[in-house]
Parts: structure tokens; sequence; C-alpha cells
């Protein structure tokens, strides 16, 4: 019965193949592909579900692929089948089977219906692999296709300003919930010595027996899953991506935003419910941000005033809720929790559109001037003060800029003065020195301080925020990012006797994308001249070829399982001792930041209203 | 220097007209420049504010490639401007010479300053903030939490809200002491955030055409209090101040208060003035003259078939029947198939509110609703009484789980709920409360109250019911207006039309223009209810129309979307006209499914080779479809407004792109009162039509409301996208992307003369046809004649095309493609 569970990444893997090869004026057959898609995992997911609710609902785990071993280190793809896997599966086969059904028409003749679909298969494909996956190795990776379909869905309209921007702003908090992952990969690995799998968290002694002593390191783990749950679901103080994020064509919010995605949250704790529930720091902390989230969000949804915005906020406070259950144990309720949230909010924002119709007869047959909502029991100025925190959505979103992005800005605007040769000639300079001690240790004169590997990844990190900040050229940008990944290597080289294939691994990636990149900034350049980093440039309808090459590339780069660098990045992190906290955060950082310098790289160059006008163009504000 | 009045009145006048949502009526986008000649206005529309007002290039040349654009009309235009030394040289122009495309307009410059000196992206600090308190402000209904004090005028409330809470809107303390102080005088803060008076104008355009839409809609709720139900109390120049406001904070809280300097210190190079004469380039000539080729490669063919058209006036001795319908170009095929099945009935075109002028009030409804023309405001009140139809409740509107306390719960249950609804709307589609349907309008079994009773006479103003004398004018009215005087057919049908969508916040628009965006049932009704009073038919006998006993008045609805038509008050009829009338239902039965078909070509998903009766029930099926986008293509295609005889054009096949309004040069008088009558009413509602269509089409960015798969419903007046942005008016791409942007053209069958007499007695009329903003023709109803409307003056025409195809069936035509047909003549 293991065996089966492989086919319900098959399929869509298979539909998403196909579907990348049908020709984009082809509706019928990309409609198709996406149907029958859809309908072959809704209808072998539900035979499957009845046959193994029949035969004992016994856990399945098969261990698949193993991608790369090393002495201590095995990297490896495993799946998992149990009650959530079950749900998971059955409600996103079912909506994205409903929805894949309603966009083929709804899509019609939109601009972009292959590349919708497209997107669409492989958002199903990612979040099966999410919700099938047996080990935080192999939940990663589906997690990152959610983030990359995602960005590529809030960004659908890509002609436009505000779904660019707002779709660079949804991918950073899922960056957050990234590098959670990651280091909650990193703090397995010393916690366990091995890539755990999911079946064997189960196991209430192995885990008791790791725990009892280590309890903080427990207790960080736990944090950072709680982390990487509370940004993708949208809770506490990460809420106001999801309402940004409704730019797309309707159904894809209704499944993205509504429903699927933002449940993934939920189902990381679910999944890891058996390691934390009996760390009750942990269970209270859950609570708290379900209980803080669901009040603010509901607050804040009964002032909005558009629709969507309105569902999304509902959307959040269910969800604040769902913590809530799981903190205080009722994992089955919070599964049908999910479902029906779920359920209700695709429907809710399939018939959006339906409310002014609607509304506008039951005010007419219904009005009464002087009626109020239950708020106006409070007293006047708490009532009004809260009015007005609701609906600034309690300030979250500037909150985000102030605390997370500015201080970003404010320290890459200090290193304005470094130019590109200055930077060429410090990495060749440095990094060379770096490589040759690396190698020729007893020419060192004295030891080697225990932080020089810090200091590494500390330049590391400058170099990306310098990536991030530029503002002209195109070129420098893109190469302080490699380099970045370049500093990671030596840092851990220095940390710990690495073997040359688990280099190989990780830059072998970085360098072919780094090439691959470059080739495509100068061939645009070459053809559009001036290129700068300053506006969004649009250059997507000019170039679609050169921007879905670069988009690989900067794949790639970012460590997307397309190159081995993703199996690299993880094993670049168990390199890292577990009692290096700051160099783990610093590689962390460093990897944030290198993601959001590329996506908005690529945002900037490719995406937004065309930068020489020669089109039909929306207003900056619409 | 600046008088804020005058720019303010000013700058109301460029913003965009949309009213909100549930009023959704046509009007001409770029109103505002009505006053100049077309290609003037297009020529500043563009190079102020950027708007693009043609075809591109490319698309012009790519239809002359397709011969859709024939070389001999691209010649004609070419000549008509140009003299014989300069042909060569300009064709070459239209056909392959190189223009560079990229410019930017003046709007927008000189606010641009502020990233340019300041590195401050002013407009993404302020706009969120401001576009959030005016749509919580003016919000109908979608937040369960309302504005505080959304009774008093906007700012007052602004006001009112930062003075009674323990928080702000503002970052800053200067703009919150402004604001309270109620010293906020326009000119003080230009003062402070501009800095120099000769800029002031200029820096207001700018600001509210970032946002236009936004604007547009404060200042349309400004003159038009009355459009939203829950009133509310706004201005453009609250708008405006509060926008100052929160720049000034915005500039404080980046720079320090006092710590930055206005922005016109800063300008060294002064930006081109927003309204200094526009010079204009080559190519808007060459855009202009491709304009001109692909608008009379197209009425050309329309007037050949006219010339040729040779049905017989007066020739059914024995009328089966009598409908008139509504002038609309969706009827056009409709009353070609009905006529086609039976060949002895006789149908009319008229505005389809039937010159009946109310307010409605339906059972229950706590509004009045206006159907009759949006510039009209009626004196009359009818009101629905004894409706039995009871409204399903969706029990999951967006909001309903939400609007108690114990949503935690009830989402429960709702969840699977939606999961059942969700796969039946998907796979099933039907009527659902969430529909909105143009048969919900009035029930039809309840009653109107057409009579005044002196008893009850009025109500806040308005006279309930009309008396017998007001009856009798209305009547007489509509029907010498058409034409419709003598030789009654037994019945006489009345239909006006709606329509049904579901999941479209534009549904206003698809209902009868002529009766401010509703469906047209009721006014159909209390016509037939007048026509059939013996009152009233003794008074028209003494004023020479006499309608005998034996013909009755049938109220109908026909619902545009489904193809279905519905009769009022059939206890009217004697037996015997009850057996008549259900044998013309077969007919009407027989000519919608037909007229399913046909409109069925356009849409991908329905095979249009498939019978009739199968098309119909798909087309049903369509119209209550969640996913459908496109229920129906609405007016789409619209080119033409016919005004004469049925004959002139009965037997031209005419793709439904024209109006057709009946009308008799004979049963006029000397003063062509009816013409004048029909032409002030067409003109504008026909032409705002058409040019809605045309700028949507054109610039479906700045001018129409892009695609509408992304959209949000705000507050219920207005759609944006996601959540943050400005409001889009305009027509959705779903609406116009098979329009073919040509202005209209007036056909009128009457004297050249006459037709001139008429129209120079009217100037807001008369501003139409002199400023070309729509072309019109005389058919001389005598010789059939030509002759074209240009500056002022008729000038005879003849129709380069010499000849226009004929067909026998029309079926098969429809079968064929999906694009516009030529125009063809249709043999017996």
């Amino acid at each position: 019965m293991e065996a089966l569970i492989k086919f319900f990444l098959l399929i869509p893997f298979v539909g998403f193949i196909i579907s990348l090869m049908i020709p984009s004026k082809n509706e019928t057959l990309i409609s198709w592909t996406a149907f029958l898609t859809t309908g072959l995992q809704l209808f072998f997911s539900t035979v499957f579900v009845g046959y193994w609710l029949f035969n004992g609902h016994s856990t399945l785990d098969e261990r698949d692929i193993e991608l790369f071993r090393s002495l201590d280190y095995v990297f490896f793809i495993d799946l998992f089948f149990d009650k959530i896997t079950a749900v998971y599966l059955l409600v996103g086969s079912f909506l994205t089977f409903i929805v894949a059904v309603y966009s083929r028409y709804y899509m019609h003749r939109e601009n972009g219906y292959k590349r919708f679909f497209n997107t669409k298969l492989f958002f199903f494909l990612g979040y099966n692999l999410t919700i099938l996956s047996g080990n935080l190795e192999t939940l990663f990776v589906g997690w990152e296709m959610l983030g990359v379909s995602s960005f590529l869905l809030i960004a659908f309209y890509r002609d436009r300003y505000l779904p660019v921007k707002n779709a660079v702003k949804v991918f950073s908090i899922y960056r957050i919930g990234d590098i959670g992952l990651l280091l909650a990969m990193w703090i397995s690995h010393h916690l366990f010595h091995e890539n755990i799998t999911f079946m064997k968290m189960a196991n209430f002694e192995l885990v008791s027996e790791h725990l009892s002593e280590h309890t903080m390191i427990g207790f960080a783990l736990s944090l950072t899953i709680l982390l990487s749950a509370v940004a993708k679901s949208a809770q506490f103080p990460f809420s106001s991506w999801l309402p940004r994020a409704m730019e797309g064509p309707t159904p894809s919010s209704a499944i993205f935003y509504g429903s699927l995605a933002v449940h993934i949250g939920v189902f990381l704790l679910l999944r890891t419910f058996v390691f934390w529930e009996h760390q009750y720091p942990v269970r209270i902390l859950i609570a708290s941000v379900g209980i803080v989230s669901a009040l603010i969000a509901i607050g804040t949804a009964r002032v909005q005033s558009s629709v969507k915005a309105q569902i999304a906020y509902f959307s959040i406070g269910q969800i604040g809720l769902i913590f809530i259950e799981l903190a205080l144990g009722f994992q089955n309720l919070a599964l049908f929790h999910f479902a029906t949230n779920a359920l209700l909010r695709t429907y809710q924002l399939l018939v959006s559109p339906s409310v002014v119709s609607y509304l506008i007869r039951e005010q007419f047959y219904n009005y009464s001037p002087h009626k109020h909502s239950l708020e106006y029991r409070y007293p006047s100025k708490i009532r009004n003060t809260l009015y007005l925190l609701c609906l600034q959505e309690w300030n979250l979103d500037s909150m985000m800029y102030k605390y997370l992005w500015n201080p970003i800005k404010f320290i890459s605007r200090k290193l304005h003065f470094i130019n590109f040769e200055k930077i060429i000639i410090f990495f060749v300079l440095v990094y060379s020195a770096g490589v040759f001690f690396l190698f020729n240790r007893e020419m060192i004169p004295f030891r080697i301080p225990e932080s020089s590997p810090t200091v590494f990844a500390l330049i590391g990190l400058f170099m990306v925020l310098k990536a991030f900040s530029e503002r002209k050229r195109v070129r420098m940008s893109w190469w302080l990012v490699v380099m970045n990944h370049f500093w990671i290597a030596l840092t851990v080289a220095y940390n710990e006797k690495l073997q040359f294939s688990e280099i190989a691994m990780y830059l072998g990636g970085v360098i072919v994308s780094a090439i691959v990149g470059h080739l495509c900034i100068m061939r645009l350049k070459k053809i559009e001249k001036e290129v700068s980093l300053g506006q969004f440039n649009g250059y997507i309808k000019k170039h679609p070829k050169i921007a879905i090459i670069f988009l690989l590339a900067c794949l790639g780069l970012t460590g997307f399982p397309i190159t081995p660098t993703f199996i690299g990045e993880d094993l670049i992190f168990s390199h890292i001792h577990s009692n290096q906290i700051f160099l783990a955060l610093f590689v962390s950082m460093s990897l944030i930041i290198d993601g959001l310098a590329i996506i908005r790289l690529y945002a900037r160059l490719f995406l937004g209203p065309h930068v020489k006008s020669m089109y039909e163009m929306a207003y900056r504000s619409s | 220097m600046f008088n804020k009045h005058e720019v303010l009145h000013a700058l109301k006048h460029y913003l965009p007209a949309q009213s909100p949502l549930k009023d959704f009526v046509h009007h001409n986008t770029l109103h505002a420049f009505q006053t100049d000649k077309f290609e003037d206005a297009l020529r500043k529309a563009y190079y102020i504010f950027g708007y693009k007002v043609c075809l591109t290039l490319s698309e012009f040349r790519q239809m002359y490639e397709e011969n859709r654009i024939p070389e001999i009309f691209l010649d004609k235009a070419i000549k008509s401007r140009k003299s014989e030394g300069e042909f060569a040289d300009w064709k070459e122009k239209l056909l392959s010479k190189k223009y560079k495309n990229a410019f930017s307009p003046r709007i927008g410059i000189l606010k641009s300053n502020w990233k340019r000196f300041y590195q401050i992206d002013l407009d993404a600090m302020v706009q969120p903030n401001l576009f959030r308190l005016l749509c919580s402000f003016l919000d109908q209904g979608i937040a369960i939490w309302d504005f505080p004090e959304s009774e008093i005028p906007f700012l007052e409330a602004v006001k009112h809200l930062e003075k009674n809470s323990y928080t702000s809107i503002f970052k800053t303390k200067r703009a919150k002491k402004i604001l309270l102080s109620g010293n906020h005088k326009i000119e003080d803060l230009l003062q402070i955030v501009v800095g120099d008076e000769k800029y002031f104008e200029q820096y207001l355009y700018d600001q509210q055409f970032a946002h236009q839409g936004w604007s547009g809609m404060v200042s349309n709720i400004e003159d038009n209090p009355v459009s939203m139900l829950s009133h509310r109390t706004i201005s453009l120049e609250e708008l405006i101040i509060l926008e100052l406001l929160l720049e000034i904070d915005a500039l404080d809280s980046q720079y320090g208060e006092n710590l930055w300097r206005p922005l016109a210190l800063n300008i060294v190079v002064q930006p081109e003035e927003l309204f200094a004469p526009v010079k204009g380039e080559e190519l808007d000539e060459v855009l202009f003259i491709w304009q001109d080729a692909f608008e009379w490669s197209y009425y050309d063919q329309v007037l050949e078939a006219i010339i040729e058209e040779d049905t017989p006036h007066e020739s059914i001795d024995k009328k089966s029947f009598q409908a008139m319908f509504c002038i609309d170009d969706r009827m056009c095929s409709l009353r070609r198939y009905v006529e086609n099945l039976d060949s002895n009935c006789q149908t009319y075109g008229t505005p389809g509110f039937f010159g009946v002028e109310f307010f409605y009030q339906p059972e229950n409804g706590k509004f009045y609703t206006k159907v009759c023309p949006a510039p009209v405001t009626p004196k009359y009140l009818i009101k629905e009484i004894g409706n039995t139809h009871k409204i399903g409740k969706e029990f999951i509107t967006p909001m309903a789980p939400s609007r108690s306390i114990g949503s935690g719960f009830i989402s429960q249950t709702l969840g699977i709920t939606s999961a059942v609804k969700l796969f039946f709307n998907v796979f099933r589609p039907t009527m659902t409360p969430a529909t909105a349907t143009s048969f919900r309008h009035m029930d039809k079994n309840a009653n109107l109250t057409i009579d005044f009773d002196p008893k009850n006479p009025e109500e806040n103003g308005l006279q309930i019911g009309f008396k017998i004398e007001e009856m009798a004018t209305r009547v007489e009215n509509v029907l010498r207006s058409i034409g419709l005087v003598k030789n009654f057919a037994p019945i006489v049908y009345v239909i006006g039309h709606g329509a049904s969508t579901v999941n479209n916040p534009h549904y206003a628009g698809y209902d009868c223009g002529a009766c401010s965006g509703r469906a047209g049932s009721v006014n159909g009704r209390v016509f037939s209810a007048m026509a059939n009073k013996p009152e009233v038919r003794e008074i028209l006998k003494s004023k020479g129309i006499d309608i005998t006993d034996d013909t009755k008045f049938l109220g109908g609805l026909h619902d545009t979307t489904s193809d279905d038509i519905q009769f009022f008050d059939k206890k009217i009829l004697s037996p015997e006209s009850l057996e008549a009338h259900e044998e013309n239902k077969r007919t009407f039965r027989k000519a919608l499914d037909l007229n399913a078909k046909e409109r069925s070509r356009r849409f991908d998903s329905i095979d249009s080779t498939e019978s009739a009766k199968k098309i119909h029930k798909r087309i049903r099926r369509r119209s209550v479809s969640l996913f459908e986008p496109r229920p129906e293509l609405n007016h789409a295609t619209n080119a033409l407004t016919i005004i004469g005889r049925r004959e002139l054009s009965k037997k031209i096949f005419l793709d439904r792109r024209s109006f057709l309004n009946s009308y008799d040069y004979r049963v006029d008088d000397e003063n062509g009162t009816y013409l004048a009558n029909i032409l002030n009413a067409a003109t504008p509602v026909c032409g705002g039509i058409n040019l809605e269509y045309y700028f949507s089409r054109v610039d479906n960015q700045k001018l129409g409301a892009g695609t509408k798969l992304p959209h949000n419903v705000m507050g219920l007046f207005g759609v944006a996208n996601g959540i943050e942005g400005d409001l889009r008016p305009g027509l959705p791409s779903q609406m116009i992307e098979v329009h073919d942007p040509i202005r209209m053209l007036y056909i009128v069958e009457q004297f050249p003369e006459k037709i001139l007499r008429v129209i120079e007695r009217f100037p807001a009329t008369y501003e139409w046809y002199k400023n070309e903003w729509v072309h019109l023709i005389s058919v001389n109803p005598e010789t059939k004649e030509l002759q074209f409307f240009k500056d002022g003056v008729f000038v005879p025409y003849s129709p380069i095309t010499k000849h226009v195809d004929k067909i026998k069936d029309v079926a098969k035509l429809v079968e064929s493609h999906q694009e516009n047909f030529p125009v063809y003549l249709i043999e017996d």
C-alpha cells in the first residue's frame, strides 16, 4: 500500500509537465489537462482513503529516493500517510478540482491562460508533496514550490504595479517561514543526529529521550517550526500579507489564500504535534498567537469594506481559532476545522462578485438607518480607538516595514560607498587568502580564532544586503548574491572539514545558475542599452524567453530544487555546530535576504509596467 | 490667481463620471471634451491625460491586411483630407512608415518631482490610508462594524474620529493639529506642500488623477447623494483636504516638521502647463485617417443595403399581432426572427421605458427606484402590491457567518454546505439567491398602483399613479412617435427587457439603459394598462387614434441573458385572444431559441451548429453560471442607430449591431416634435453607450476597468483590483473585447432640411453631431437619397459599395464563424 502513495505525486507531476508542453493558444487541451489531473487525483485519493480506512487506517511511511549520502548525512525523500494527510489530500484535491473546472470557463480568453494552469498545477504538485512528506527535507521541497507558485500567481497581472509589489511583499514573508524551516532542519539534525522522519518523531520514547537531554534544543526546534507556521498561515504578527495577496484572478485567490496555501502552517503544526505536545511553554505560545491573531483579525475583518479583504481576515481569525484548538490538544477538531474553513472561504471568494447585487437587494428591503453593530455597546472613545486600529490593521503592515525592512534598508544604505570594482578586488583578495589558508592551515602564524567562520558569514551577509539595496547596477547586484554563497561555503569549510563532493553539491548549482543569469542580464543590456533597478522595467512582455531563463537561474541560485544546491544548503547547515547560534543566524539571515534580493531583481527587471510605456498601461494605483 | 471654486469645478468635470455600481449607466467616457471636435478632443485627451484614444497603428494595418478595411476605403479616407499630390506620400505613411511610440503625458509630471528631489514615494505612503478611510466611510454594507458618525460630512466624521480616540490617523503632530483646528483651507495646505501659487492647479490635477477612480466616485456622490441607499455627504474638496493633510503627515514623518521645502521651491525647469495648447504629431493624423477608413468600411455597406432594401410598405392585411420592443441593439435580431416566423406581425422599437416615467417601489422595498432615463426626474410613483414571491436567503453570502459572534462554530457546518453548493454550482448551475435576475424586479402576479386615487394622492411629494389625461398624453406620445396610429392588431405586446447575471458587479449595465439600469417590466405593464383603459382610448379617439375594443395591450419582459419572455396580466385577454396569444407565444419561443443560437456564435463554450433548442438550454445555464464572466455580450459591436419605419431595414442582416427606433415621418408634425423627442433621447443614450464601449475598448487600462477576473468589490459601489487599488470605472475587458471601436452612425428616415431644423433647436443634442462624436445620415423617405451631415450641412452621399450580397439561410450563416459579418440582404 505504501508504494501507492507516490502516485499522488506522480499524477500532479505528469499533469504539470504535460501542461507545460501544450501551446498556449490551445485552451481546450490545457484545461483538459488540469481537469484530468485534478480529477484523477480526486478519484484515486477518494478510493485510496476509503480503502485505507477500511483496512485499519494504519500510518504509512515510505522511504523513497536517496538523493545524497555522505558519511553522517543522508538526504532522502520520504513519504508519509496518516489521517492528517488524508484530510488535506481530500480537501486539496476536491478544491483544486472544482477550481480547475471553474477556471476553465472563467479564465477563457485571458492573457496567460496557460500560465495560470501551469502555475496552478505546479502549486498542486507542491501542495501534495508537502502534505505527503515524511520528513522535514521533503516537506521543505514542497514548501518552496508553494512559495514560488504563490509569487507567480499574485504577480499574475505582471504588467501592473501593485500585484508585483505585493507579490514581492508576500514572498518576503514566506521567506521568513522558509528560514524557520531551514533552522528547524538544522536543529533537528543536531537533536536526532539524522534527518528524522515524522514516523520516528511520532515515537514518543525516542523523542522524549532526546528531549530530556536537550530541553533547550527541543524548545528551539519547536519555536522555529512555530515561526514557519505563523508566517505561512498569516498569524500575528504577519497577518497583513494575506489580504494583499488577493491580486490574482479570483479562483486563484480562492484556492491559495482562501483555502489551501494559508492552511499549510496549520498542517506543519499538526504534523509536528507529537513533537511539541509535551512542551507546555510552546503550547502556551501557540495558544497566545492564536488568541491574539483571532482577536485582531476578527476585529479587522469587521471593519473591512472590501469583500476580499474581509474574507481574508475572517479566514485568519478562524486559523487563529485552529491554533488555539491545537494548543489545547484537540487535533481532530483542528483538522475538521481546517476542512470546513477551507471549503467555506473558497466558496465565499468564488461568489464574492455577487455581493453587490445581493447586499444591495438586502439593503433595499431591510434597510434601517439606525442599526448598529454590537461594538456600539463599548464606550465611544474606546470604540473609536479600536475602530481606527482595526481600520489600520493594527499597523501590522507598517510594522513589517518598520522593524523588518527599514533596518535592512538602513544598513544597506550605509554600504553605499562600495562600488563594483572595490568589491571584486576585495572578494578576490580576501577570498583567495581564505581559500589558501584553508588548505594551508599550518602557514597561519596564530591559532585561527573560533569566530572566524562567523566573520566570513558576516561578510557574506553584507554582500547580500548591498545586493538587496542596489538601485542601479544589475550585474553587481547579481554577482553579490552569487558571492554570498561562496562566503557561506568558505565559512562552513573553516568550521568543519568538508568533502569536495559536498562543496561541489552546493556550489555547482550556484555557479551554473550564476553564469546563466549573467548571460541573461548581458543579453538584456545589449538589446535595451540602459537597464536600471530604480524602478520596475517590465521587460517580460518584450523578452519573454530571457525572462523565463532568468527566472530559472534565479530559482537555481535561491536553492530551489532544480539544482543540487537545495541539498547543498541543507548539507551546509548540518556542518554548523549546535552551539554556533550566531553563525546559524547569520547564515540563515543571509539566505533570507539572498532570496529577497534575487526575487527583487527578477521583479524589477521583468515585471511591472513596461518602463518605456509602449503598451497600453494601467495607472500605478490600479 | 488660484481660484478654488473654478479649479474644483473644472476638475470635477474631467474626472470619471460613473455612478455607484447599482446605478451603472453608460455615458461618454470623455464627456468633458465634448465641446471640442472629436479629433481635437482625442488629441487633447492623449497628450494631456495620456489616454489611448484609437486602436494602435499595427491593429489598423492588420485589419487592412485581412481586408477588413478594404483599400478603396483607405484611399477615400486619405483623399477626403489630402490633396492629389500628397496622396501617395500619405498612403505610404499609413501603410508602412515606422513611428516611435514612447511618450509621457503632461499629467503627473509636476507631482513626480517628489520622487525626483526627495526620493519619496508619496503616493504609496498616502493612498492606502486615504482609500481605506474613503471606502469605509462610503461603504454601503460590506463592513459589519461601520464608520462612526457616517451621517455627518466626511471631513467632520474623520475629525470626530480623530478627536475621540486614543490613536490617530496621522503619524505626526502638525497635520493632526491643522485638521482639528478646523483651519484647513485648500490654499493654505497647498502653500505648505507646493509653496507656489502658480502650481496649485496643476498639482491638484496631478494629485487627483493619480487615483481618478476614487476622485470620480467622490465627485459623483457629491453631486448625486441619492445614488447611495445609505446617504453620505462628501465632496471632492474634503477629499483633497484630507489628502493634502496626509501628504504633510507623510513628509513630516520622513523628514521632520519644517525640515523639508515645499515642492515648488526645488523646481528649476518649469513643467509644461497642463492645458496649454496641444500641437499634435503626424502619427495622430495617420491614426485618424485609419479610423475614418475603418468606420466607413462598415457604414458604406449598410447604406448601400438601405438603398437596395425593397420591402413594400403596408403590405400586411390581417395582422396577427404587433410588438413594441426597446430600441436596444440586442432586440435587433429577436425582432428579425419574430417577423420571419410570423409574416403577419409587426414590430416596433421605442426606448424601453415606453414613455412612462416614474419611481417604482416594490412591495416591502424601503426605497424608490427610478425607472426612466437617468436625466429625467419623475413626479410619479408606482407601487407594487401583493408580491407573493419570496426571495430566498443566500445563507452563505460572503459575510453571513461572521455576522454573529459564534462564527467559529457556525463556520463548521457552513463549510460542509459550501462544499455541496460549490459542487452543484460548478456542475449544475441553477438560479440562486445570488443571481441578479430581471424577473425579480416585479412579481408577475402582484398589482401595481397605476390609477391615481384621490383618497391616497401622494407620498413624499410624488403622485401615486397617473390621472387619465396624463395617461392619454403618454400613450399618445409613444404611439405617434413610433408611427403606430391605426390598424391595430388584436394584441399589442409591450416588451421591456432586463438581464440575469450572477457574479457580476456590473449587472446594472446589462439591464435597460432607458430605465436607469433596471428591468423594463413595470414600464411595459404600466403602459399596457394605460392603453387598455376605455377612458384613455376615448381621449385618444378624439385625437384621431382609434383603438377598438378588440385590441389589447399586453406587457412583457424579455430577459436578454437567458432569452426568455414573461407576459403579464394575461387575464385581461378574451378567450379568443388568449388562444391567439398562445399561438404567438409559440412564435416568440421559437424566435428566442433562434436568437439564442445567433448569440451563441460569439461564445466559445457553445457549439453553434447544434439545434437551436439545445443551444438555448446552454444559454440559460450560462446566465446562472458563477464561473461565466460573459453571461451575455451586452451592447458589444454596436455601431448604428436606425430611426425610421421598419421597412427601411427589415430585410437587412445587421448582425445585432443596430439600435432600432421606429419613426414614421408622415405621422410627425411640421416642427418634427416626435423626431426631436427621439433624437434628444437616442443621441445621448445610444451615443453614450457607443462611446463608452469605444473608449473602454481602445484603452481598457486607463478608460476601461481592465480584466474583471481579479476585481474586488469595494463598499458595494465600485470595483478595484486587489484590496488597496484605485476604483476602476469603465467597462471590463470581458465586455468589450469583441467590440469594434467605431462611432455610432445615426440613419434617419426624414428629409435633411427637417432633421437640421430639429437638431439645431437643441444645442446639447446638436453638439454631438456638429462635433462629430457621432455621425448622421438622412435617408430621403421618398427617394431614398442619402445625405451626410458634416460641418453643419447635409451633403449628398453615394455608397462606394455597389452590391450587397444576399443570403437565404441565416441559421447557416451564424454557424460559420465568430467574427463580425458583413451586411447582407435576406432573401425570402
